[in-house]
Formats: C-alpha cells, structure tokens, sequence
C-alpha cells in the first residue's frame, strides 16, 4: 500500500469512519475496489466529454489508480439521466459525475427532481470560459461595432447561435440582450462544435462558444474573437492565432458589454460517501493536474484553472446556483412547475 | 503532386508489420462489436478508445479507424442471417438480406453486403483523397434548411415504397414520429410526453426500438411457425463468393449512384442511416427489379451497403476538416483526436500531414483488410443457419439483451426491448409495415430539429426552403420522389398505354 502520505493528510477522515478503523488496521486509507465510472450529463465530443476522456488516459497513462476508469454518457433530458444516476446510487464510491451548467439548468428549466446537494461535491477541476465569436468576413470586427450592428437590425433578425436551449449558451445571449436592449433569435443547435461551423458557414452571425470549440476555425482565420466574458483576461499569451494569442482578447465589460459568466468543469459523487473516499479522488485528481498532458489540455482550451476542493468548493457551487436561479428567473426560463 | 507524395509516405507508415496487427486486431474487434447488436460502432469505439492511449496518435488512429470499418462490416451480418440490424445503418439491408438467408441465398447475400460496403468505402476515400479540401467547403453550405431538406428527401424517396396498404404504411410512421418526440424536447428545453416518468427522460432509443421490433418480433413469429429457421442450410464453401462477385460487375450504375448518394450523405453531415434508406429506396423507384425488392433481391442487398459505407467513410472528412462529427463514431474519434493532442479544423492537414495521411492511407488498407477478414468468413458465418433454432434462439435472445442494456447502461431499456419486440410481433402479423416506424424514430426528432431552427431563422417564413438553388433543388427532388407514383402514371396516360394498376403513394 502506497497510502501512507494519505492517512497523513487525511487522518481526520480516517477517524470519520469509525466503525471501518475497528476492522482494518487504522492507518489504511480507502481505495476503489472495483472499476471507477465517470458519469458524463452529455453527449460524446462535447467539453465535459472530452475533459473526462483526457482524464480517462491521463489516469491509466500515469497509472493513478490500480482501478481502470470508465466514462460513461448519460445526456438523455438534457443531462438529467447522467445526475439522476448518481443521486440514486447512494452510497456508491466509484461513481463520479462531471458537470457543466446543465447541473444548475436542467432542473430549473424542466423541473427534473435533483440538485447539486442530492450529491457530495470533490472538486472544481477548472473554469471554462465563454468568448464572443463573429464570421471573420463580417464588417463588425470589434465589440463596439458588433453592437451597432446588432442595434441597427431590426428586433430577432440578428441570429445567434448556441449549444442547447435554456442553458448556458442562451443565459448569456439573454443578458446581452438586455447589454444591448435589442432582441436577437437564439436558435439551439446539438453540439459546441456544430455551432462554431453553422458561424463559418455565415448561418448565425455570432456564437458564445467555448474557446475549445472554436479554436480550429479562429486559427484558421475564418472567425474573429471580439471578447471574453470573464472579469480579466485570459493568462495565455502564447500567439496562436497569427498574431493573436487567447490573453490579448479584452475582456467584454472592458468594451463596454456588462456580462460576465463562467462554467464549472467540476466532479461530484453520489450522495452519503464517506469522507475518506472522497478524500482518494481530490488526491487523485491533485496529481491529474500535474500531468503535462493536463497542462495541454488546460492551454488548448484556454481554462480558468483554479481548483477548489471541501466547503470552499460548496460555497461557490452553492452561490453559482443562486446566480443561475436569478439569471433563468429574469429570463423566463423556470419550468412551471417550480 | 506533393498529396500523392504523402499518400506514398502515408502507406509506408501504414505497412509496418506493427500497424498491420493492430489493423487486423481493429477488424476482428470491429466486426464483433458490429454483430452485437446495440453495441455499435461508437460504443465500441468508446470502450476500446482507452487501449490506445500508450500509442503513437497514427497507429491509435489506425487501430480505431479499423475498428469502425470492422463494425461497418459486422453491421450486415445478423442483418441478413436474422433479420436483426446490428447498426441502424443496417436496417435497409434486412429488406432483401433476411429474404436472400431464408431462400438459402446467404453466402450470396453477404458476399454482395461485404462486397457492396468495399466498394462505398473505397469510393469515399478516393474522393477524400481528390478533392477533400472542396468538399469540406461544400459541406459549410449546409445550413438548418439545407439539413432540413436532405431528411425530406430521405422521407420522399422512402413513402410508397412498401407492399403495405398505404394507410398502415402511414400510421407506422406516425406512430414512429410519436415515439420520437418523447424525452427532451431540444428546441426549448422542455420535456415531452414523459407523463412524469424519470425512465421516459431518454425518450426512445432507436437502437432499443430496432432490437425489439426485428429481433425479438422475429423471434416470436419463427416460435410461433414451428421453432425452426425457415432459412435452408447454405451452402457452405468459397465458391459461393466467387460466383457472385461474377454478377456484381452487372450493377455498376447501381454502385455509382449509391456511392455518390453516400458520399454526399456522409459529407452533408445526414449520416450513414438515412444514406442507406434513401439509396433503397431510389433502387427501388428505378430498378428493373423493382417489383422484386422486398423479396430477396440482390440489388436491395446491394443499394443500403454502398452507401451506408460511403457514407461512413465520408462522414470522416467533415471530422477530420471542420471538427463536426457526421456520425456518432466519428464524434468519439475525434475525442480521440483532442486527448493525443490533435486539433481537428482547418489546419490539421497542414499542421500534422503524418497523421492526416496515415489515415487516410489506413482506409485503404483498413477496408482492404477488412474485406478479406470477413469474406474468408462468409462460409462460417453462413453455417451459423445450420445450428438448430432451439439452440440458437436463446442466445440471440441473450445477446439482444446484452446489446440493449449496453446502448445507456440502463435495466430499463431491456424491458423496453422486449415490448418493442411484443408490439413487432403483433405489427407483422397484421401486415404493418415496421421500415417506416423505424426510419421516424430514427430521422423524426432531427428532422424537426432542423425544421424548426430554419423556421427560428426566417422568423416562421416557408420560403426559407427554397431561399437559395442548394436547398430548392434538394426539396423539388424531394417533391418529385414524393410524388413518382402519380407522376409516372401521368406519363405513360399520356404515351396512352395503361400498364395496368399502379402503385399507390
């Protein structure tokens, strides 16, 4: 057993379960007996899949677990499937859940019985961010002239483009919206790579995608990044897109748009875990973050990368909740059933 | 030409003994995950994609890319032996393949599915290889209406198609339409026809739907006549194979519009499934057989494999140049692309010429590969009609389950299976056509997908269908294969001979 810096770290755990400490010796942490499942809400090639399959090879390259990793899709209901899973299997220690928005949206918008507290938060893996995308051959090439041309057309002619209906991609047209005071028509699309190509293909005239899903076409040179929907920019200053690298994109409020958003890119487990088990994974997925192949993935995508785990990661799940109640309240998104 | 160049360098990379075992372990694999039904290609692709983390990205892709011709490959073989579709794609083959099994025809039957998906494929990638940078242009056209406009087509070029009276043929479809709209609505995030059940949130998985309503429906029919196989024992030896590569060449217009429909299918990014129908179904309008389809003809065999493989082999391209996935298999490849650090997009055939070439080069030697691996199997397969159905039914039952339960990991799914199955037993007994169910669950919900985001764009305007000569042209074909039947009876009352009845639409 190779858990000895474990118990050290985590001996406060140990002594949580008790009763487990009477039977094994007590310096033995707990370990997955059986292979891990990772729950992906969503379908295959999207952001949490392809995070959760990098992991997958991260985890069985670096040999971090004797156990192998499965991911497993479950987006049926927009995601509901894959979290009413995990809310079910209480108790199980190798099932973990990635999430996007849809952990906060999908309840509110279709009234699907679960919540993020039906489930025992792990970590914050990372932050993805949210850039403001326009057809390079268009004639607006920065925010202030996107904007007058958003105002100059007439209400719902101006199209955009986004992945899934009331979920994030629609919050954030809904406060540009209000940004703007103009009315755009959200049309909804399956997938974050979908949408970038429906923009090259000037049948939207923007997108909010992700900077992952977009990033072929901007290096390409057919789409422009006019902003960043985040408080600062982005920490990447590698030059990636000819001259242009991710940490050159202002930041949207900076050119006068007043929205911001983030979505998390985090794990959860099913509810009535023990302590200690937790404890195994944020010790894994620690030493997941120190992996190059990690680091590629972080910079590719251009992630927020902070990383929180315990009450620090409750309380900021618990606030994004809130946050998204207010924004799909605003928008008219609740389902009437609520 | 510096492509040819790298082609060439492409398949000395390829021919090392080291990628030609991993090729030939990706077929054999491939083919296995195809005959499961439910299993599929993307599935298949999925739980093997971890295997190939410790590789070279090109000798991964290789053995994935192998993988997914296996399971193309695999995909017709219960088709035609029971009548159950390991791949949705596989459903048109059914059509004449199970007949072809039950006269005694299987060799012959799989020698011309395995024969017709080399040949789709090997169009494909000969087109890839040509002209890949026009066609992802071509494919950047495809807006919400243009998608629109190819499901219409693939609906037009299917209605009246069946020996069904035309009124059941219509209520099996709109029965099918119905089944899938449960589940999610997409469009604005509400959930429909869920009756408050959690197991509903899914909707109806059409791979669920197609196990149950073929396989487990034609389980309980042959019980039903006696428990035995009508199929007579075939014959079993090579020479079967060589016999009917003898008539293949015969068909050769019939190969080039099935290619050309895959291709453009694969591309548009529609995918494999309705490729197939849509290729059945014109083969059908215009062949001299056309009477004989349904009842075993080779050329039925022969329409759905072409353009199914063309159609999964073009379906890469829009992966590979724009980062879209046109098929399920390819959305879990190009997963595979981005954890080996690849970037799909534009720029991949500039910035990583290895891998984009050993690919393609990979699927020339893959589906040459493949061919031989399976047709060198067609006599084993075949023998399998020889084991006694007491034997075999109980395993197909097994392996029916298996496959369902593994399309969402889900108990649930199973028992949907098996009523699906009741409710095929009782569709064929009362001579309900079952095709058009299937290609509404399976078409329906991404139909009206893309209908009503044109419909978002053009603020609720119809004309958005024929706003330009790209999705005009693609909706008045759709009109005309509507149509055909009454269209064609004008034409010979106006030549003034009555031939007689004509089918109705």
């Amino acid at each position: 057993m190779s858990a000895t810096s474990k118990v050290l770290t985590f001996g406060v755990a140990a002594c949580v379960g008790g009763a487990f400490a009477l039977s094994i010796a007590p310096a033995k942490a707990w370990e997955p007996t059986h292979p891990i499942e990772i729950i992906v809400p969503a379908g295959t090639g999207g952001g949490a899949d392809q995070m959760a399959r990098t992991m997958q090879g991260i985890i069985t390259k670096h040999n971090l677990s004797k156990q192998s990793v499965v991911v497993i899709n479950k987006s049926g209901g927009a995601g509901g499937e894959g979290f009413l899973d995990v809310k079910n299997s209480k108790g199980n220690a190798h099932k973990l859940i990635i999430t996007l928005s849809n952990l906060f949206t999908t309840p509110l918008a279709t009234g699907i019985p679960f919540s993020w507290k039906d489930m025992t938060p792990v970590a914050m893996m990372a932050l993805d961010e949210f850039v403001l995308w326009t057809n390079a051959e268009k004639p607006y090439k920065n925010v202030k002239d996107y904007v007058a041309a958003v105002k100059a057309a007439p209400d719902n002619t101006f199209k955009m483009g986004g992945t899934g209906s009331k979920q994030e991609d629609q919050i954030i047209t809904v406060a540009l919206e209000k940004a703007t005071g103009k009315k755009m028509t959200y049309i909804p699309y399956k997938g974050g790579g979908e949408v970038a190509v429906q923009l090259v293909g000037n049948h939207v005239d923007s997108t909010v995608n992700n900077p992952i899903e977009a990033v072929a076409h901007w290096r390409a040179g057919k789409l422009n990044a006019l902003c960043v929907f985040d408080s600062k920019k982005l920490d990447y200053q590698e030059k990636i897109a000819g001259d242009k690298a991710w940490g050159d994109i202002p930041t949207c409020k900076s050119e006068g748009l007043d929205v911001e958003y983030l979505m998390l890119r985090g794990f959860f487990m099913a509810p009535g875990v023990k302590p200690d088990e937790v404890a195994y994974y944020v010790d894994m997925f620690k030493k997941v973050r120190e992996t190059p192949e990690w680091k590629d993935l972080m910079k590719n995508g251009a992630f927020n990368t902070t990383f929180m785990v315990g009450d620090e990661y409750a309380k900021w799940v618990a606030s994004a909740e809130k946050l998204h109640e207010g924004l799909m309240k605003e928008a008219g998104f609740l389902a009437k059933t609520n | 030409m510096e492509d040819i160049g790298n082609l060439f360098h492409g398949f000395s990379v390829v021919l090392q003994p080291y990628n030609i075992v991993l090729m030939v372990v990706g077929i054999v694999l491939g083919v296995i995950v195809g005959v499961l039904p439910g299993l599929g290609g993307a599935n298949g692709v999925a739980i093997l994609l971890p295997l190939t983390f410790s590789m070279s990205p090109t000798s991964a892709i290789i053995m994935l890319s192998c993988i997914y011709w296996g399971a193309l490959f695999g995909g017709a073989i219960t088709s035609i032996l029971f009548n159950i579709p390991g791949e949705p794609w596989s459903v048109a083959t059914t059509f004449d393949g199970y007949p072809m099994a039950q006269q005694g025809k299987a060799g012959e039957a799989l020698t011309a599915a395995f024969t017709s998906s080399f040949v789709g494929a090997l169009f494909a990638v000969i087109m890839i290889t040509l002209v890949a940078p026009l066609v992802a242009s071509f494919a950047l056209r495809f807006g919400p209406a243009e998608i629109f406009s190819v499901y219409f087509l693939a609906f037009c070029s299917f209605v009246g198609l069946s020996k069904e009276p035309p009124f059941k043929t219509v209520a099996s479809m709109m029965l099918g339409f119905a089944l899938g709209a449960v589940g999610l609505d997409q469009m604005t995030g509400q959930l429909r026809l869920t009756f408050g059940f959690e197991t509903l949130l899914t909707g109806f998985d059409f791979l669920i739907a197609v196990i149950g309503l073929f396989g487990i429906g034609e389980i309980l029919l042959t019980m039903e006549e006696g428990l035995s196989f009508r199929g007579k024992a075939a014959k079993i030896d090579l020479k079967v194979v060589i016999n009917t590569w003898k008539e293949l060449p015969r068909y050769w217009m019939l190969y080039l519009r099935s290619c050309l429909i895959g291709c453009w299918m694969g591309i548009s990014p529609a995918g494999a499934t309705p490729a197939s129908f849509m290729s059945y179904g014109i083969a059908k309008r215009i062949s001299k057989h056309g009477k004989n389809f349904g009842k075993g003809e080779i050329e039925g065999v022969i329409a759905p494999e072409t353009a199914a493989h063309a159609a999964g082999t073009a379906a890469l391209l829009p992966m590979i140049s724009l980062g879209v996935p046109g098929s399920p298999t390819a959305a879990v490849l190009l997963g595979g692309l981005l954890i080996w650090g690849l970037q799909p997009g534009p720029l991949l055939f500039t910035e990583q010429k290895d891998f984009v070439w050993g690919l393609i080069a990979s699927m020339y030697m893959g589906n040459i590969v493949g061919l031989i691996v399976v047709l060198t199997c067609v006599p084993l397969f075949a023998a399998i009609l020889r084991i006694p159905f007491s034997v075999i039914a109980p395993i197909i039952l097994v392996l029916c389950a298996i496959g369902a339960y593994t399309v969402h990991n889900n108990t649930f799914d199973v028992v949907m299976m098996l009523v699906f199955g009741v409710v095929g037993y009782f569709m064929k007994k009362t001579n309900y056509p079952l095709a058009p169910m299937v290609l509404a669950i399976v078409l329906g919900d991404k139909a009206e997908e893309s209908f009503r985001q044109s419909l978002l764009a053009s603020q609720g305007s119809l004309g958005v269908f024929f706003s330009n000569a790209l999705v005009s042209t693609i909706m008045t074909l759709g009109l005309i294969a509507l149509f055909w039947p009454m269209i064609q009876a004008g034409l010979s009352r106006l030549r003034g001979g009555v031939k007689g009845p004509r089918t109705a639409a």
